[in-house]
């Protein structure tokens, strides 16, 4: 069963700098482990330590952001197609306020776009 | 109505970026639709892209997007308009050369939010500052793996029909 999923340029790395790899799952998550075996590390990423999807990554099926489909249980079939782009987002507020603002620790930033690997 | 326009570089070597210039060459006529963007929003952020060509490094193609946060002190784009313009880019070749939004108390420089979340590294991150009414503040910066470098914007005319 192949899903498309098209990668942000700021994960490529994780792909071996492919914009496209497939990969297989009935469900996000399935997808998500799938991807990490071929592309080790991806799922960092994407999830936070406690098993969620990171709040500044946006995922998409077909046309719909996972958020309005059940997150990482968003059900998938053969031939949909899978949009990865990091959130755009930032702004004048501290990262603090801006943490407390979002509802998460501020000692921990959520963002996939920030290193979480030992780099 | 008279405007001012500062900006500036950071003095001293840079590091290189592989191909990406320490410069940000950008139209005229875009920078007064950002900046128009910008003051039609304070005190909230204002936030978009310059779309251009693939590997050109030139923006040519203005795209105000809403700010989904609609705070003074946050932007956020909205996640379905971003996946429609990001779409629309690849369609045409395009990628996000700048990437936008307004500070609208505080100065032109990235917030340690704004490092953080910063997930283009291939995009200018231009700030337009909106706290004087009479003048703005415009600055452009790469932001990649967590470090900044600021880059001298070269102001120029009639490089895109506008």
């Amino acid at each position: 069963m192949a899903i498309e999923v098209r990668v942000p340029t700021i994960l490529r790395s994780y792909t071996g700098g492919s914009k496209v790899v497939e990969g297989s799952g009935a469900t996000l998550s399935g997808l998500i482990d799938d991807l990490d075996t071929k592309h080790s590390g991806l799922k960092g990423r994407l999830l936070t330590p406690e098993g969620g999807l990171h709040r500044f990554v946006n995922v998409y099926v077909n046309d719909e952001d996972v958020r309005f489909l059940g997150a990482l249980d968003a059900p998938l079939s053969d031939g949909d197609s899978v949009t990865i782009l990091p959130a755009v987002a930032g702004g004048a507020l501290g990262f603090a306020a801006a943490a407390a603002l979002l509802g998460r620790p501020s000692n921990r930033p959520a963002a996939a776009p920030n290193r979480t690997e030992g780099q | 109505m008279i405007r001012t326009r500062v900006s500036t570089a950071t003095p001293g070597p840079a590091p290189g970026h592989g191909n990406v210039n320490d410069v940000l060459t950008i139209d005229s006529a875009i920078v007064d639709a950002i900046v128009a963007h910008a003051r039609r929003d304070h005190p909230d952020e204002a936030c978009g892209v310059v779309a251009g060509p693939v590997g050109s490094d030139l923006p040519t193609r203005h795209i105000a997007m809403d700010n989904a946060a609609r705070s003074m002190t946050f932007y956020e784009f909205d996640s379905m308009e971003q996946l429609r313009v990001w779409r629309e880019m690849d369609d045409n070749d395009e990628e996000p050369v700048v990437i936008y939004h307004s500070h609208t108390a505080t100065e032109a420089y990235p917030s340690r939010t704004d490092i953080s979340l910063a997930g283009e590294p291939g995009a200018h991150y231009v700030l337009v500052s909106t706290r004087e009414p009479d003048s703005e503040e415009i600055r452009s910066f790469r932001i990649v793996d967590g470090v900044v470098t600021e880059e001298e914007v070269n102001i120029v005319d009639a490089t895109v029909d506008a």
